[in-house]
């Protein structure tokens, strides 16, 4: 329980600093990115407390949680809760880490800039969001703080909002990601509709009982995924994270490869449980094709920031294929390891970046620093870049004795075993394999045009330099980072490793109620057999291919790049144009979306405006005709009464004269009467 | 002998010339004589009832009572004509309307 308080405090700290920084950040020394930066270092201090008893503890069990009530309507109760188990302490671990290297980055990388401060706000927003998100053992909460992390995501990539492209970027992302979220919170709606609670333990609870299940249960899981696909970029929903790359590079490195966007990941770990066969073959597939399709994409771009952000893309699909396939542990093992690897692959290219847009800016040079052909040969002038570089680079194309070998190794051996057991998936597998080629391809490609032959633009070579301290430091952790050892005792199989001994897969109740006739779980059990060895040379041999020819294309040019796209034209632009997928949406989704509008503005202007107007003439017409009423009938009608009243007293009051004669000459005529009448 | 009728007609005739009083006259003290008159009519018939009939002295009491109250009234009511005098300097009974008011 003391360590669920330890996480608790550990997601309120950026918050506070946050709060500091957001109002007295220009005040403080340093404009106070010491604050946000030591504030993410405690952090990370006591998240490896967290998860130094998880490892002394070393029970694969582990959960403690805390319950709160949050609002009660009626009889209606929404509780929170947080829960820590040893996913949620890796994740602390995985978010803290790559958030205090990327903090302590930018120190180096946002030097000068006019909001210097606000910027280390929104980083430290960001992280009590993910945090947040991490913690939370309810939908309602998951869903809070993933709104959360996409608002920071939002400000982050707009931040250098003066640029057209940044700001629409933002607006880009923050609408697509809509979409998912739109498509998560319908899945939240249903599983709330049957189950009458966001808590996970209570979704569990009811899909173990068998309450919740059939086909409701495959549409609420896949609708969920729907987040997913948008937060994690995705096909058919990928279409921001590059354009989010406008963004300063330390927050791409931060949320646009390591952190938020694997947030989608995380979210299908927590539902793992209440996933059915259906929803986990969808599952599959999108990560699988979005692993091939972004890879294609990667081949030919010329953006170094790009190129890694269609990687980015990929790899979340290898995770995606790996949960779909049932292989929970490995797709999870991935993410902790792309986190560091990713982030280093972009913190590498904003030194790289930050060096070369000083030298062209030195030697007055108006070209992009982003574009690949614009560099080269840096590989002598930033010696700490290069190498950590490589290293990153090793480990995303699955070299042995890195993690990333580790990790991609055990998807496709997941993968591979799966189709193992189900032949007519065996596209699944074909996928993996050929995004890994590919992934090795196109990460050689960016390393041999970035780091070696020639510096394009000799006048500025000489302005070229090494990155500071703060930037270099952060490269070097995390390259550290990228060994096997961390992980596991063995350089060729992760089951042996701590993360594998804590990670268990949750029980599937549907899947196991759906039978042995449906599709029993690959994965994890298959790694034991033959396909982790034959998974494991396969990749090896793929892994090798792609940078072999990566080095023959791009080193030796012995193999000539634009030769091979005059060979396949069509194909070559269709790469390089990403498929047309931008272009398939602004020609439909987004004119339909104009063309409605501007309908609904002429229906405003020409129908709803006409019809409100004529309504206010014919009700001035109307209140003419009824203030006339009132006037003449109603009015008359009360002053005739008053008049008829007056009158009838002016009558009356004729008799009362006040003089007593007559009043007695009456009472007599009358007494005569009355005598009269009595007497006949 | 006079008979009953013979003071029955005085009386009446007292009656209608004491109204007459009482209903023509623009002098408040004429009114109050009028009053007199009537008051006496009564007296006569109540007499002449009594001695016609064997009701022994009731008629000659309820006359002498009559008397008395007239003479309380006649003097009240000189009082409040004096009164009314006083406050609007007239005593003609066409001007004093205030309970029309």
């Amino acid at each position: 329980m003391a360590l669920l308080y330890l996480a608790i405090v550990i997601w309120l700290l950026p918050l506070f600093a946050f709060v500091v920084q957001i109002f007295f950040g220009n005040r403080l020394p340093r404009k106070g990115d010491w604050l946000v930066v030591g504030a993410m270092f405690i952090d990370l201090i006591l998240a490896l407390i967290i998860f130094a008893n998880i490892l002394i503890q070393y029970d694969p069990g582990y959960r403690v949680t805390l319950h709160f009530d949050w609002i009660v309507l009626g009889t209606q109760n929404f509780p929170l809760g947080f829960a820590l188990d040893n996913v949620t302490a890796v994740m602390l671990v995985v978010v803290t880490a790559v958030s205090a290297l990327v903090f302590l980055y930018s120190i180096g990388y946002m030097k000068g800039d006019p909001r210097y401060s606000r910027y280390f706000a929104y980083l430290s927003f960001f992280a009590f969001s993910m945090l947040g998100l991490i913690l939370f053992d309810n939908l309602l909460g998951i869903y809070m703080c993933w709104e959360l992390v996409g608002l920071s995501s939002y400000l982050l990539i707009g931040f250098w909002f003066e640029k057209d492209s940044a700001s629409n970027a933002g607006k880009k992302a923050f609408i697509t990601n809509r979409v998912g979220d739109f498509g998560m919170f319908v899945g939240m709606l249903i599983v709330f509709y049957v189950t009458g609670t966001f808590s996970l333990d209570g979704i569990e609870a009811s899909v173990v009982s068998g309450n919740f299940s059939g086909s409701i249960l495959t549409a609420a899981g896949i609708l969920l995924f729907v987040g997913a696909v948008g937060k994690s970029a995705q096909f058919p929903l990928h279409v921001w994270l590059p354009d989010a790359m406008e963004g300063p590079t330390p927050v791409s490195a931060l949320i646009h490869a390591a952190t938020m966007v694997v947030a989608g990941v995380y979210l299908v770990v927590r539902i793992f449980f209440m996933l059915t066969p259906d929803s986990m073959l969808v599952i599959a597939y999108i990560g699988g094709f979005t692993a091939l399709f972004a890879a294609t994409i990667a081949l030919v771009q010329n953006d170094i920031k790009r190129v890694l952000a269609y990687s980015t893309i990929s790899q979340i699909g290898y995770m995606i294929l790996a949960l779909g396939t049932g292989a929970y542990a490995a797709g999870l093992f991935h993410l902790m390891t792309h986190a560091f690897f990713k982030a280093l692959l972009f913190l590498g290219s904003g030194s790289v970046i930050h060096a070369v847009e000083h030298a062209f800016r030195s030697g007055k040079i108006d070209a992009d620093p982003q574009d690949m052909n614009n560099m080269g040969g840096l590989r002598r002038k930033m010696p700490v870049t290069f190498w950590t570089f490589i290293i990153a680079t090793v480990a995303i194309s699955g070299v042995p004795f890195t993690s990333g070998f580790l990790s991609k190794d055990a998807i496709l051996a997941g993968t591979l075993s799966f189709a193992g057991t189900h032949p007519q998936h065996f596209l699944l597998p074909f996928f993996g394999f050929l995004a890994a080629g590919l992934t090795a391809f196109y990460m050689f490609r960016l390393v041999f045009k970035t780091f070696f032959g020639e510096f394009s633009i000799s006048k500025a070579w000489g302005y070229v330099h090494e990155s500071a301290l703060t930037m270099t430091i952060p490269l070097v952790v995390l390259s550290i980072l990228c060994f096997f050892v961390f992980y596991s005792y063995s350089p060729v199989s992760p089951d042996e490793g701590w993360f594998y001994h804590l990670i268990e897969k949750p029980e599937q109740a549907a899947v196991a109620n759906a039978g042995s006739a449906m599709l029993t779980t690959g994965g994890e059990e298959g790694e034991h057999d033959s396909s982790h060895s034959y998974a494991l040379i396969m990749s090896l041999i793929i892994a090798f291919t792609g940078i072999i020819i990566s080095y023959k294309t791009y080193y030796s040019g012995k193999i000539s790049a634009v030769e091979w796209g005059n060979m396949y034209p069509r194909l070559y632009r269709c790469m390089f144009n990403k498929w047309y997928v931008d272009e398939f949406y602004s020609a439909t989704i987004i004119r339909f979306t104009l063309g409605w509008s501007a309908f609904c503005g002429w229906f405003d202007d020409n129908i709803i405006d006409r019809v409100v107007n004529r309504t206010a003439r014919v009700t001035v017409v109307i209140s003419w005709f009824n203030g006339k009423f009132d006037n003449i009938i109603v009015d008359g009608l009360v002053n005739g009464i008053a008049n008829t009243t007056q009158l009838l007293g002016w009558f009356t009051r004729q008799v009362q004269t006040g003089k007593i004669q007559q009043y007695l000459v009456g009472l007599l005529i009358a007494l005569v009467l009355i005598i009269i009448l009595r007497t006949m | 002998m006079i008979t009953l009728e013979v003071f029955l007609t005085i009386g009446a005739l007292l009656f209608v010339f004491g109204i007459l009083a009482v209903v023509t006259k623009r002098n408040a003290i004429g009114v109050l004589m009028g009053v007199e008159l009537i008051l006496n009519a009564a007296n006569v018939n109540f007499i002449a009832f009594s001695f016609f009939t064997d009701t022994g002295i009731d008629g000659i009491m309820i006359a002498l009572f009559i008397f008395v109250i007239a003479v309380a009234e006649a003097a009240v009511a000189l009082a409040i004509v004096l009164n009314i005098f006083r406050n609007m300097q007239t005593i003609n009974v066409d001007e004093i309307d205030s309970l029309k008011k």
